[in-house]
């Protein structure tokens, strides 16, 4: 890609070579108007009014790419009648007063009638009946739908989960007359547009995916509208309060849309979600968890008065990593001045996991974002259940997999219809827990530059290989020479004589022959299927930008210190963009800027979680504290960025800074930490209030600031120790895992993500097995046991059990040792 | 989208401000003063002898009303109506909250729902008369000539927010099959030429 220069409208622009014209005029403020496309996916070439005239030729904007020089006329005669014409047709059978509508004027189908001018209508036909219909969350009325096919692309190219196609509508042909009297592209569109209408690929009454709402989000109209929102509000009555969603690491941008709960009740109630759907895409949780304050809370005097005794008294903070930066550094400061040891046992693990790659790498963080992760073409995930522990994360995989001709490797014990049913590009690899080390070493072997990398493990990587001898059959291209007869006229005598002439042909032909191959025993070892190196060398066809996910399943790992550093060895060594996916909301930030510890002592306060004094945000604890919806901070997101986000609901009671303050530790607003956070981490001293929550029209995202990646200095030793094969566990596996839309206990209160918590079984395990939906199991393992009610899961498949940590009453941690995989009993209660 | 809405963070800082008023008087003395100070005050008695001078020339202009009412104009717009459908009986509102979006004086609110038919309905209606100013501007807006202004403009009450309940706006049912409803012929009503003013769109029917 090179820096190239077009000319749109007269006015001379930059631009890459091969961008869009549309996003390069959008990233201009040069107004082309376009229905169907959707940045980040590709062109749909539906509503075909991005026409635009480049060097004299009509084109799509959407989908013609830039060269150097091009002259581009945005509006001339000809394509104004053309637009106005695709307008018109829109409007056909489609009232423009509208009386009751969802989208309540945020309605492009209005703005661009409008916009071109639209005064009368001349096209007409028949309409078929077009009934409302029910599809769970989401609610189809195709009487507004005007199949520009978004929320079939976005369900395609960024989500990944195909639950959208366009189907039959069963209507009459158009009038043979507008072939002839209407323009090209209008009639041609139309055309399209009256054979089809949206439904569901399954073929099912109710959608079965995971459950995002972005299809809602992205459609133009009211067609498509979120069940919980149908009739509630209209939008203008609405205030939107930018903020950052505050229940995963990818700290996605969002905005919380307030108005009053009722005639009786001016309280400010969170109606819906909204977000950038040009430039973020949001999951379940981020879309419909939004209730989730700690709600009619006073100021309690006398249980805030036991809280400043419970911290005299207290020796240790025990907290989840569910919130902001600023009470992160609140806690610090108590930590500092009164030496309670801080205790989070997940933000400790990737804390450790951090710094042990830190030592080989020489940077505080990893190089790699989402958005790199999206843009590359080779993408390998490696211990993480990439769709439930960051949906933006497989966002990212699967829109490189299908805009940006991608492939894919997905690493992990458990299977997963969701991954797989991603496309043809992406190969899971089911392999046994705790090989995660072998898997490392195999991307070693595979990417690494053998040269630069450390002697000892090239050797090591070569006591894999060996070569085996195997007989193929192929097929090679043989040329044969053949003498033909034939008979030729004799030009100077006149007469027909024979003559032989040679030719040659070329004949497939097949033959077996024996040749030396290598052979890889780390691709055994990691329970790569057969002929995997012919299916790798497929996938890495034409493959020049490479990503490395890794998630939660190394940090807590036995041998994570040796995961981290050979981490940071693919990193160093080969050409990988490492992403280390956070556990939770603000893990990384917790691990930048607390001291954490391991151990617990005599008194604990617990800060969202279970202490001797408990601080709770869900409203179940000895003092309540602010919900994330209600409070302003900033959060720290995997792509490494300092995010902030505002409150959108009130709140009467105290929060960590009041306790703060009444321990000696003042400051007027939590906010006032922001400037503090430590610059030693690659935080800024930048105010909170001049922290910018949005995106631009071209794309780029002025959200906070990006955390600094800073030198560290290292010892510069490079030893990683090699596979340990006596590591494994036993037959019957169970996987700590939320299934998708829930994180923690605050997505659990959340209306609107109805999960049932339980043990997850795949309808695989339960029709092999002789246990039954809804029957209640004691689960066994080594550290403990629970007894909890079996729930099918169709969005797991093979014979691992899983078990959430959104619910607080199950503590399925209990049976864990801090690996996310262990093998326990099951038997029913 | 911007963030400058929320740096102020002083809650009671609304665009409110205090008006330089006296403080009250809380001891009786002080009170005893003011009770004094405003049953004696000379205004009283300019007023009563205005009255008394005009009783005793009886040369009356006015209209003896409550006895004798003015005629009402049809356009007059006084407390609002909710009509209904003359077909079908049932109210015209569909619950658009274009007159809530319109309201300059802020006055009405509507609580919507989706109902079992998969349609808009209107779970309540306020309007706060306490807060009208009766500018027209929703009956002028609205889609359905739903909601309209009529001509009762006698509100004695203690408090004028008793006037606000839905059921009472509405045209009552024996009124609709007396066939006694009245349109408003006021601002936002249907002109008589309408049709002709209007572009008709093509149908294949």
């Amino acid at each position: 890609m090179s820096e190239i220069t077009i000319n749109i409208d007269g006015k001379t622009i930059q631009t890459q070579e091969g961008e869009y014209l549309l996003n390069a005029a959008r990233a201009n403020g040069v107004f082309i108007p376009a229905i169907c496309y959707l940045t980040r996916c590709s062109p749909t070439l539906a509503c075909r009014i991005c026409l635009v005239e480049a060097d004299g030729k009509q084109v799509y904007a959407c989908n013609a790419k830039a060269k150097d020089g091009m002259n581009i006329t945005t509006t001339t005669d000809a394509i104004k009648q053309e637009r106005r014409a695709i307008m018109e047709v829109y409007d056909v059978n489609h009232p423009l007063q509208c009386g009751v509508c969802d989208q309540s004027g945020e309605c492009e189908l209005q703005n661009y009638t409008l916009e071109m001018g639209v005064d009368s209508q001349s096209y007409s036909i028949k309409d078929v009946e077009r009934k409302d219909k029910d599809w769970g969350h989401i609610h189809y009325n195709p009487g507004l739908c005007i199949v520009c096919e978004r929320c079939v692309t976005v369900c395609k190219d960024m989500i990944g989960d195909n639950a959208l196609k366009t189907v039959a509508r069963g209507s009459d042909a158009l009038a043979a007359e507008y072939k002839e009297s209407m323009p090209k592209d209008a009639y041609s569109m139309w055309n399209k547009l009256n054979k089809s209408l949206i439904g569901l690929t399954s073929g099912e009454e109710m959608l079965d995916c995971t459950s995002c709402g972005e299809c809602a989000a992205v459609c133009p109209v009211g067609a498509l509208t979120d069940t919980h929102f149908i009739y509630k509000s209209n939008a203008w009555e609405l205030k939107q309060i930018p903020a950052t969603c505050g229940h995963c690491s990818a700290g996605c941008q969002i905005s919380y849309d307030v108005k009053h709960e009722s005639i009786a009740n001016p309280e400010d109630k969170i109606y819906r979600v909204m977000n950038e759907w040009n430039y973020v895409s949001l999951c379940g949780a981020g879309r419909y968890g939004f209730d989730y304050q700690n709600a009619n809370v006073s100021k309690d005097e006398a249980a805030f008065h036991k809280a400043v005794e419970a911290f005299k008294k207290a020796d240790t903070i025990k907290f989840t990593s569910t919130i902001t930066n600023e009470e992160a550094l609140i806690l610090e400061k108590l930590k500092e001045k009164f030496g309670y040891k801080l205790v989070n046992s997940e933000a400790l693990a990737f804390q450790t996991f951090l710094n042990n790659y830190s030592e080989i790498s020489g940077t505080t963080l990893y190089s790699g974002n989402l958005k790199e992760v999206a843009q590359s073409n080779f993408i390998i995930s490696v211990g993480t259940a990439i769709k439930s522990d960051n949906p933006n994360a497989r966002y990212a995989l699967n829109n490189s997999l299908t805009v940006n001709k991608g492939a894919a490797l997905y690493f992990h014990p458990l299977s997963d219809p969701i991954i797989d049913g991603l496309g043809k590009s992406i190969v899971s690899i089911k392999h046994k827990p705790l090989q995660e080390e072998t898997i490392l070493y195999l991307i070693l072997d595979l990417f690494a530059d053998k040269e630069k990398l450390p002697s000892e493990i090239s050797e090591y990587l070569k006591t894999f290989h060996s070569t085996k001898t195997i007989t193929v059959e192929e097929t090679i291209k043989e040329t044969i020479v053949e003498v033909v007869k034939s008979m030729k006229l004799n030009e100077e005598t006149g007469a027909e004589e024979e003559v032989e002439e040679e030719v040659s042909k070329v004949v497939p032909k097949k033959i077996s022959k024996e040749v030396e191959v290598d052979d890889n025993k780390l691709f055994e070892l990691v329970g790569a299927p057969k002929n995997f190196s012919d299916t790798l060398e497929k996938l890495l066809a034409k493959k020049e930008t490479f990503s490395l996910v890794v998630g939660a399943d190394l940090y807590a790992h036995p041998h994570a210190k040796n995961l981290a550093r050979l981490v940071a060895l693919i990193e160093k060594y080969s050409a990988f963009q490492l992403v280390m996916i956070p556990s939770l909301t603000n893990s990384l930030g917790v691990a930048l800027i607390n001291e954490l510890s391991s151990e617990i002592g005599k008194y604990t306060i617990g800060y969202n979680t279970k202490g001797d004094f408990t601080l709770s945000a869900l409203g179940d604890g000895d003092l309540d504290m602010p919900a994330m919806n209600q409070q302003e901070g900033t959060l720290t997101s995997i792509n490494k960025r300092v995010n902030p986000t505002n409150a959108a609901l009130s709140y009467g009671g105290y929060e960590l800074n009041d306790i703060a303050s009444a321990l000696g530790i003042v400051a007027g607003n939590t906010i006032d930490y922001t400037v503090e956070l430590p610059m030693s981490k690659g935080f800024k001293a930048e105010k909170f209030d001049t922290l910018p929550n949005h995106y631009t029209n071209s794309g780029e995202e002025l959200r906070g600031y990006k955390l600094e990646n800073l030198a560290v200095s290292h010892a510069g030793n490079e030893n990683v120790e090699k596979i340990d094969t006596s590591l494994s566990l036993g037959e019957s596996l169970i996987y700590l895992v939320n299934p998708v839309r829930q994180f923690s206990a605050f997505t659990n209160k959340a209306t609107n993500l109805d999960e049932v918590s339980g043990v997850y079984m795949s309808e695989e395990f339960l029709k092999n097995s002789d246990f039954n939906e809804g029957e209640s199991v004691r689960i066994k393992s080594d550290k403990g046991e629970i007894v909890a009610k079996i729930v099918s899961d169709n969005k797991i498949s093979g014979n691992i059990i899983c078990l959430p940590t959104f619910d607080s009453k199950l503590n399925s941690e209990a049976l864990f040792s801090g690996y996310r995989f262990n093998s326990a009993s099951i038997e029913r209660v | 989208m911007h963030n400058e809405q929320f740096n102020n963070r002083n809650v009671s800082d609304n665009g409110y401000y205090l008006v330089d008023i006296e403080d009250y008087p809380t001891d009786g003395w002080g009170k005893f003063k003011r009770v004094v100070k405003r049953t004696f005050r000379g205004e009283l008695f300019v007023g009563l002898w205005v009255v008394l001078r005009e009783m005793i020339k009886f040369d009356i202009h006015t209209v003896s009303y409550p006895q004798e009412k003015m005629p009402i104009g049809p356009r007059y717009r006084a407390v609002h109506e909710m009509k209904r459908l003359w077909e079908s009986g049932t109210e015209r509102c569909i619950g658009c909250g274009l007159c809530e979006k319109i309201c300059i004086s802020d006055c009405i609110r509507i609580d919507t729902k989706v109902d079992e038919n998969s349609r808009k309905e209107v779970t309540e209606y306020s309007i706060n008369l306490g807060r009208c100013i009766f500018c027209g501007y929703c009956a002028e807006v609205c889609p359905e000539l739903a909601i309209t202004h009529g001509g009762r403009y006698e509100n004695a009450s203690e408090q004028r927010e008793h006037f606000v309940m839905f059921e009472d706006m509405l045209t009552p049912i024996d009124t609709l099959k007396a066939g006694k409803q009245l349109e408003f012929e006021g601002f936002g009503a249907i002109t008589p030429h309408e049709d002709e003013r209007v572009k008709k769109t093509p149908l294949s029917y």
